[in-house]
C-alpha cells in the first residue's frame, strides 16, 4: 500500500527549505501520524466529560471553581472548562483533517488510474503464491483458457489474457473505494457541523401556562448563535402554551421520575397567521419555520394577587419558581415595586410540603399533592432605580427590611403585619421551558454520515484479490492448469477461490498443494 | 400471570441462566484442564482429543443459559410492558445476552471451544454483579427514553458490546498466548496456553469481529445522535456519555488504521482493541453511576 509508513531511519528531515516542507507533509499525511492523532484526538477529549463544561452546564463550571480555587484559574486559562472550543483541541482535530485530505485525495487519483489499469501479468511460478494448486485437464489449453476466462467474468472478475499462456484476473475495487468514500465523507461531515455551528442558533424560554413565547431575541432567557446569524433575521413565528401536563413515577422502583410530559401549544407561522394547535412532548418537537420547539424542563408558578397598603392591587400574575431538587422543592421571587410601601418576596413553592428539623422545609414529591408557598416578605429599596439590570429570580435585599415569614395554601391569604398590604396564593399554574433551535447543517452532517457508514461497510467486507491461471500441454497428454491467487486485503482468504475455480475447470474439487483449514 | 409471578419468573429465569452458565464453566474447565498435552492449535483431529467432551458439554449449557437468560429478558420485559433497557440491571442482563449471542453465533461457523471460558467467566461475573449491585424494581421509562430509537439504538449497542467483549477477549488472549510463543522459542508452546489457538489467528479472528462491529458501532452512534436530536435539539452536544462513545469510536479506528500500518500489527494493535473496550466501560459504569448526565438512566 502506497500509504504505509517508511521505517524510522529513513525519516530523518532534510536541509533544504523546500525538502523540509516536503518532509513535514510526507510524515504528516503518512498513516502513522494519523494512528498518533487518533490516539491524541481520543485522549483531548477526555479532560470534558470529567470536568464541567461552560457549553453543557455553566452553573456548575462556576460552582466548581468556587470549590477549587487553586486549580481552577489554571485550568480554566488552558480552556479546561470549554474543551471542545478549545484551541488545543480543534488543532488535534485540524490536523487530523489536514493529514487526512493529503492522504486521501492523492489515493482518489491512484485509484481512478487502477480502475482503468488491466490486471497484472502472470507470475512465472504460481506454486509460490500464498495459495495455488494444479492438475491435468482433458481439455486444450485454448480450451482452458477460455473457460477460466469465462467463468471468471461471469464471477465479476476483471480479466486480462494472454493467448494460449495465462489468464489474470482482479476482483474487489470496490473496497477501495468504499473506504475513499468512507474518508471523504468525514471530510463532509465536519463541513456539516461547521455549517451548523456557524449559521445555526439555539436558544432557552420559559413559558408560563397561559403565556406566549415570540421568535425574537428578547424574548429569550438563553441564547447563542453561530457568527453568520443576524439576530434580525429570525423567523417570526409564535406560540402560546395553553396546557402542560406531567406525570411522576408513584411506584417504589424510581419513584418521582418524570414518566409523561407533554405541552399544547397554539402556534403562528407568523403574525396575523392561521393559529394551529398542536402537542408537544418530549422526542417530539414542533417544527416552526426550519427551527425545532423541543419541550426540555418544567417547573411551578404559583398565581399570587399583591395588595399594598392602600389595597390596591400592584401584582397579580403567576411567578416562575425554579426547581431546585428532584422533588421540585422551588424558589422564586416577587417583586411589587410600585406598591405603597414597596414589597418583595423571597418563595419558597413546595409541591408535597414537608416540614423536618435538619432540612427545614422541603419538597417529598415532584406532583402537587400538598402545595405550600413559604414566604418572607420585605419592604423598602430594592436596588431598581439605578437602572442596573436585575434578575427576576433574585430579590435584591441589601436595602430593605425583613417584616414576616408565612407559609400558604392555595386560596390562604397573608396579611402583612402593620397594615403594609396582603398577598394572596390564589392557584397553581405551571410553566414548560423549551429549547428552540435552528441548525442549517444537520442534514449534510446525517447525510455524510450515511454515506461515511456505507463506503466503511463496503470497504470492510468487500475483500480485494487476485487470481491467475496458466496452462500448458502435459508431458503425458492433456493440459497442465495451475490455478494461483493472492489477497490484496488484510485477512482475506484466497485459499476457496482457488478450490472454486480449480473446480469449476474441471479439476479435482480441493486444492492440492494445501487442505482448506 | 400476574405481574409479581412475571417478575419472579423473569429473575428465575436470570438466576437458572447463572447456575447453567457455572456448570458450562466447570465444564469449560475441565476440558481445558484435562490433558496438558502439547498440542498448538485445536487441529481437524481434534476429535480423539481428552477434554473434547467436556467442551462439547460446555458449549451446550452455554446455549442452554443463552435461551433462559433470553426468556428471563423477554419476562422482564412483559412485567414492566415495555423494552427491557429502562435502567442499569436491565441493560446489563441484555448485554450479557448480547455477549453470550455473539459468542455462540461466532461459533456457528468455527470452532471456539477453546475461548469458552474466557467468555462464560467474565458473563457469570458480570450477571452476578447485575443482579446484586444494580437489581432494580421494573419501573416505566424516563420520557425521554421513550422513543423507537430507543430500540435501535439499544440494540446496537448491545450488540457492540458483544463483540467488542469478545475481540477484547481474543485481543488479550493473543498476547499472553504471542508472550508464550516467544518465550518458548522454537519449542512448542506448553500448558493451558497450548488449547488456545497462535497469536496469528487469534488476531485474525479479533480483526474479523472488529469488522462487523465497528460499522455496527457507527451505527449505534448515528442512531444516537438522531435521538438526541429529536429529544434535546441537537445531535451531539459532548454530554460526557456522548464523549465517550466518540472516543471509543476513535479507539476502534485507531486499530483499523493500526492493522495498515508498520510495526503496529500485532501486539500494539491487541493493545488497542484492550482500550478500546475499557473505553466501552467507562462509558457504560462510570458514566451511568458517577457522572451527572443527560444519559444517566441508573435508577440507582
Ligand atoms: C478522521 C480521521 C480518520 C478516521 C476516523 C479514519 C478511519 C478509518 C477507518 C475506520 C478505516 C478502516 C475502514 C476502511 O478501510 O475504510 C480506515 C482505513 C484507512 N485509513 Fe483512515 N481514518 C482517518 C484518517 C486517515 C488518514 C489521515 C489517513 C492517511 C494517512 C488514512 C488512511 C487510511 C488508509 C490507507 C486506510 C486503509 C487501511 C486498510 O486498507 O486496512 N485515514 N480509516
Amino acid at each position: 500500500m502506497t500509504t504505509q509508513q517508511q521505517a524510522p531511519e529513513q525519516a530523518l528531515p532534510p536541509l533544504g527549505s523546500v525538502g523540509f516542507l516536503r518532509w513535514l507533509w510526507r510524515q504528516l499525511t503518512s498513516m502513522r501520524t494519523a494512528l498518533i492523532l487518533l490516539f491524541l484526538l481520543a485522549v483531548v477529549s477526555i479532560p470534558g466529560s470529567i470536568l464541567p463544561q461552560r457549553g453543557t452546564n455553566p452553573l456548575r463550571v462556576d460552582q466548581w471553581i468556587e470549590e477549587n480555587p487553586a486549580t481552577a484559574p489554571i485550568l480554566d486559562a488552558l480552556g479546561f472548562f470549554d474543551v471542545y472550543a478549545s484551541p488545543w483541541f480543534a488543532a488535534v482535530y485540524l490536523l487530523l483533517f489536514i493529514s487526512l485530505i493529503g492522504c486521501v485525495l492523492p489515493r482518489v487519483g491512484v485509484h481512478l488510474r487502477a480502475l482503468r489499469t488491466p490486471p497484472p501479468r502472470a507470475p512465472r511460478n504460481l506454486n509460490r503464491l500464498p495459495a495455488s494448486g494444479s492438475f491435468v485437464s482433458e481439455l486444450t489449453v485454448d480450451e482452458v483458457l477460455t473457460s477460466a476466462a469465462g467463468q471468471l467474468r461471469q464471477g465479476h472478475w476483471r480479466v486480462r489474457s494472454s493467448e494460449g499462456e495465462w489468464v489474470a484476473a482482479e476482483k474487489g475495487y470496490w473496497r477501495e473505494t468504499g473506504n475513499l468514500v468512507f474518508h471523504l465523507s468525514l471530510i463532509l461531515v465536519l463541513v456539516g457541523i461547521a455549517v451548523g455551528g456557524l449559521l445555526g442558533w439555539r436558544g432557552n424560554v420559559v413559558v408560563r401556562e397561559g403565556t406566549g413565547f415570540s421568535n425574537t431575541l428578547t424574548q429569550y432567557d438563553a441564547w447563542g448563535a453561530g457568527r453568520f446569524v443576524s439576530a434580525d433575521a429570525l423567523a417570526p413565528f409564535s406560540f402560546t402554551l395553553e396546557d402542560f401536563r406531567v406525570d411522576f413515577e408513584r411506584g417504589e422502583a424510581q419513584r418521582g421520575a418524570p414518566r409523561e410530559f407533554e405541552a399544547d401549544l397554539t402556534y403562528r407561522a407568523a403574525p396575523g397567521g392561521e393559529e394551529v394547535s398542536t402537542t408537544v412532548q418530549v422526542n417530539e418537537p414542533l417544527i416552526a419555520s426550519g427551527a425545532k420547539v423541543f419541550l426540555v424542563g418544567h417547573g411551578y408558578a404559583p398565581h399570587v394577587i399583591v395588595r399594598d397598603s392602600t389595597g390596591r392591587v400592584v401584582f397579580d400574575d403567576t411567578v416562575t419558581f425554579l426547581p431546585q431538587d428532584g422533588n421540585f422543592t422551588s424558589t422564586g421571587v416577587i417583586k411589587a415595586p410600585d406598591a405603597e410601601p414597596a414589597l418583595g418576596f423571597n418563595g419558597l413553592f413546595l409541591p408535597t410540603a414537608a416540614l423536618t428539623e435538619e432540612l427545614g422545609p422541603h419538597s417529598v414529591f415532584p406532583a402537587p399533592d400538598y402545595p405550600g408557598l413559604f414566604l418572607s416578605a420585605f419592604t423598602g429599596d430594592m436596588g431598581l432605580d439605578d437602572g442596573s439590570p436585575q434578575s427576576v429570580y433574585t430579590l435584591d435585599t441589601s436595602g430593605m427590611e425583613q417584616i414576616g415569614l408565612e407559609s400558604l395554601l392555595p386560596g390562604d391569604v397573608w396579611t402583612l403585619p402593620e397594615g403594609q398590604g396582603s398577598i394572596e396564593f390564589v392557584d397553581l399554574e405551571r410553566w414548560a421551558s423549551f429549547q428552540i433551535a435552528h441548525d442549517p447543517g444537520k442534514e449534510l452532517a446525517l447525510g455524510a454520515s450515511l454515506a461515511a457508514m456505507i463506503g466503511l461497510m463496503v470497504s470492510l467486507f468487500v475483500r480485494r484479490r487476485r487470481i491467475w491461471v496458466r496452462a500448458q500441454p502435459a508431458d503425458d497428454g492433456g493440459t497442465l492448469v495451475h490455478v494461483g491467487a493472492l489477497a490484496r486485503s488484510e485477512g482475506t482468504d484466497v485459499e476457496s477461490d482457488v478450490v472454486d475455480l480449480m473446480s469449476r475447470l474441471g479439476g479435482p474439487d480441493v486444492s492440492q498443494e494445501r487442505a482448506p483449514q | 400471570m400476574t405481574s409479581v409471578q412475571l417478575a419472579e419468573a423473569s429473575n428465575a429465569a436470570v438466576y437458572a441462566s447463572m447456575i447453567t452458565l457455572t456448570l458450562a464453566m466447570v465444564a469449560f474447565a475441565v476440558s481445558f484442564a484435562s490433558g496438558r498435552r502439547r498440542v498448538t492449535v485445536p487441529s481437524t483431529s481434534a476429535g480423539q482429543q481428552p477434554g473434547r467432551r467436556a467442551a462439547n458439554i460446555g458449549m451446550s449449557l452455554t446455549w442452554l443459559s443463552f435461551l433462559l437468560l433470553l426468556l428471563g429478558v423477554v419476562l422482564r420485559g412483559v412485567w414492566a410492558g415495555r423494552v427491557p433497557w429502562g435502567n442499569m440491571y436491565e441493560f446489563s442482563i441484555t448485554a450479557a445476552l448480547g455477549v453470550l449471542g455473539v459468542y455462540l453465533g461466532m461459533s456457528i461457523r468455527r470452532d471456539l471451544r477453546w475461548l469458552g471460558l474466557f467468555v462464560v467467566i467474565p458473563t457469570l461475573l458480570w450477571l452476578g454483579l447485575a443482579i446484586t449491585v444494580l437489581y432494580t424494581e421494573a419501573a416505566q421509562l424516563v420520557p425521554a427514553l421513550k422513543s423507537y430509537w430507543l430500540v435501535i439504538h439499544v440494540s446496537a449497542a448491545i450488540i457492540c458490546f458483544g463483540a467488542f467483549t469478545f475481540a477484547a477477549a481474543t485481543a488479550g488472549l493473543s498476547l499472553v498466548r504471542g508472550r508464550a510463543e516467544r518465550r518458548a522459542d522454537s519449542t512448542e508452546v506448553t500448558g493451558w496456553l497450548s488449547r488456545v489457538p497462535d497469536h496469528e489467528r487469534l488476531e485474525r479472528l479479533t480483526n474479523t469481529v472488529i469488522a462487523f462491529a465497528f460499522p455496527l458501532w457507527t451505527f449505534a452512534v448515528v442512531a444516537g445522535a438522531i435521538w438526541a436530536e429529536n429529544a434535546w435539539g441537537r445531535y451531539w452536544g459532548w454530554d460526557p456519555k456522548e464523549t465517550w462513545a466518540f472516543i471509543t469510536w476513535v479507539i476502534f479506528a485507531a486499530y483499523l488504521h493500526a492493522r495498515s500500518t508498520a510495526g503496529w500489527r500485532g501486539s500494539r494493535a491487541s493493545w488497542i482493541v484492550l482500550a478500546g473496550w475499557v473505553s466501552f466501560l467507562i462509558n457504560y459504569f462510570g458514566v451511568n453511576i458517577f457522572v451527572n448526565s443527560l444519559h444517566s438512566y441508573s435508577g440507582m
